[in-house]
């Protein structure tokens, strides 16, 4: 089941002791709908992994209510509906590696649906099941997470998250410090994932060709405010306003613009992936 | 976890801040030596007036140093507890078998606890005055001499410096592996006492794992840049002793005498 987030004029900031931080996010207003794949882009502090806190109860509005399916955070004090939140939304943070703990996998991606209540059984079952959806063999349950490569650690980590079955799926940067080989299965698993199980997915990217890879949407975060909610074609389609956003073209896209321009003239359609480029290249018959 | 005050720097540019670190050190540890000379009234009221001076000249908030104090205030309490319940002596208010409650022992536990809250708001002020780098120059400076000693005082002096460096690094990523974990539904602060030991483990073990992997790297990054224990080397911010480090030294001196000429003469109580 999937399930709809909501922002209703949401403001947020880091309270820590003396020291109060200006606001991380600003009256965001914001719609993702159940089934949605979100990407999310903006620049560095514009506020995105603050987004991604407040869908998951980590950061408590100051203002304003999140809704995640039935579940409301308002400000202050919510522990019954962060619970709740926390077991719909499944959050894969930036990095997610450093949280590994446990003597081996299979303890480790058990943490958490053992949190929520999940039998040990039935958790070493999901583990077994999550593990070969992350693209890893059965046997490596039994190692500590520790003695891992790095892309297989990351996997790991990823699958602790999808064995706690959440509706909601909320990625920052997870492909971040991966070659560019490990990046793409990474991002075709949670695509894949995100498919079978129609969850609503908030993906945190820098790069625009996952976004148009995988995203249905966009969201545009800059000083804490969402600036820009849209479909990714009508999103890719304004050069101009990209450039205005400081944002970059998918490199498919790029070229069709660059060959457009020499040629002078107009493709069809906006073409956001290779084999999309390919297609309409055939159809005007110069490939 | 960020309202841990101890060994943070506020910036400012008050008189202490300006201060030199070695002033400030010698000046402090001077100060909780000095402390036992006090056994009355009149030498607290001197100790505290000097504290409360200090405290204000440094331009930071009162109740950031009472912050220093609450994360101690449990051991503080429970030793002055101690004193008042085993010290005999005066007027005696409560005998209840080995338990006596007397003037003296009130008094005393007054004093013990005054000299705590001193020492904290005093080592408060250095650590929220200095920068850290300054605080390692200054402690590698005094230590100097003991180079002679074949103490390896730059050595030591490093160590102190990369650990301070790491303290807020260490804290970002604690409150990092916290919300990841949380994020996996565990909740701190619940339950028995055992089980909000349990909940510790999956935040230790990762800060751990990710510090012996750091100091591995940190180690083999000297290596490459040549750093080489034995050898001297210079320093890129040089220390200057100035007319007020001389003139601070001076007024600790002064508090000394006055606290001599105000002390009970003998055996205190």
């Amino acid at each position: 089941m999937a399930m709809q987030v909501t922002f209703n004029g949401v403001s947020a900031d880091y309270n820590y002791g003396p020291i109060r931080s200006p606001l991380v996010l600003q009256s965001v207003d914001l719609n993702v709908t159940s089934g949605a794949f979100t990407a999310v882009v903006g620049h560095t502090g514009s506020g995105k992994s603050s987004l991604l806190k407040a869908m998951n109860g980590l950061l408590v509005p100051t203002e304003g209510v999140v809704t995640v399916g039935e579940t409301e955070i308002k400000p202050g004090k919510n522990k019954k509906a962060l619970k709740e939140v926390r077991k719909k939304v499944g959050m894969v943070f930036q990095f997610p590696e450093s949280q590994l703990f446990a003597e081996t996998v299979e303890q480790d991606i058990c943490f958490g649906p053992i949190n929520f209540g999940v039998s040990l059984e039935e958790a070493k079952k999901i583990a077994n099941h999550v593990i070969s959806q992350v693209g890893l063999d059965v046997s490596i349950l039994e190692k500590s997470p520790f003695s891992l490569s790095g892309g297989q650690k990351r996997r790991v980590a990823i699958a602790g998250i999808l064995a706690m079955q959440p509706d909601v799926l909320v990625l920052d940067e997870p492909g971040a410090g991966l070659d560019p080989k490990g990046k793409r299965e990474i991002l075709s698993l949670i695509s894949q994932w995100h498919k079978t199980r129609s969850l609503t997915t908030i993906l945190v990217t820098h790069d625009m060709d996952d976004v148009a890879l995988y995203a249905d949407d966009v969201i545009v975060m800059e000083k804490g405010r969402v600036v820009l909610h849209e479909e990714i074609r009508e999103f890719f389609n304004d050069e101009e306003k990209l450039a205005r956003l400081h944002l970059e073209v998918p490199e498919a896209r790029s070229f069709q613009l660059t060959l457009e321009h020499e040629l002078g003239i107009k493709l069809s359609r906006v073409c956001l992936t290779v084999e999309e480029l390919a297609d309409a290249l055939i159809e005007v018959g110069l490939a | 976890m960020n309202k841990l005050i101890l060994g943070r720097y506020f910036p400012g540019d008050s008189l202490i801040h300006r201060l030199d670190p070695r002033t400030k050190l010698v000046a402090a540890i001077y100060f909780i030596l000095i402390l036992f000379i006090a056994n009355n009234w009149q030498t607290y009221v001197l100790l505290w007036t000097f504290t409360i001076i200090v405290m204000r000249s440094s331009n930071v908030t009162f109740i950031t140093y009472l912050r220093g104090v609450k994360p101690l205030i449990w051991l503080i309490l429970f030793t002055v507890f101690l004193q008042v319940l085993f010290t005999a002596g005066g007027d005696i208010y409560v005998d209840y078998g080995p338990i006596r409650i007397s003037s003296f022992g009130l008094i005393s536990g007054v004093y013990i606890f005054c000299r705590f809250v001193m020492i904290i708001f005093i080592s408060t002020v250095v650590t929220l005055t200095t920068k850290p780098v300054d605080l390692t120059d200054g402690i590698n400076s005094l230590l100097r001499p003991l180079r002679k000693l074949r103490v390896p005082v730059d050595d030591f002096s490093l160590m102190l410096s990369i650990s301070l460096r790491f303290i807020p690094t260490l804290l970002d990523e604690t409150q990092k592996v916290m919300d990841a974990q949380r994020a996996r539904g565990t909740e701190f602060g619940e339950g028995s006492l055992f089980r909000q030991m349990k909940t510790l483990v999956p935040i230790f073990l990762p800060l751990f794992a990710s510090s012996l992997s750091r100091a591995e790297e940190i180690a083999n990054m000297m290596e490459v840049r040549g750093y080489q224990s034995d050898k001297r080397r210079s320093t890129f911010r040089q220390l200057h002793w100035q007319n007020r480090d001389t003139l601070s030294l001076f007024c600790m001196l002064v508090l000394t005498i006055g606290l001599v000429m105000l002390r009970s003469k003998g055996f205190s109580h």
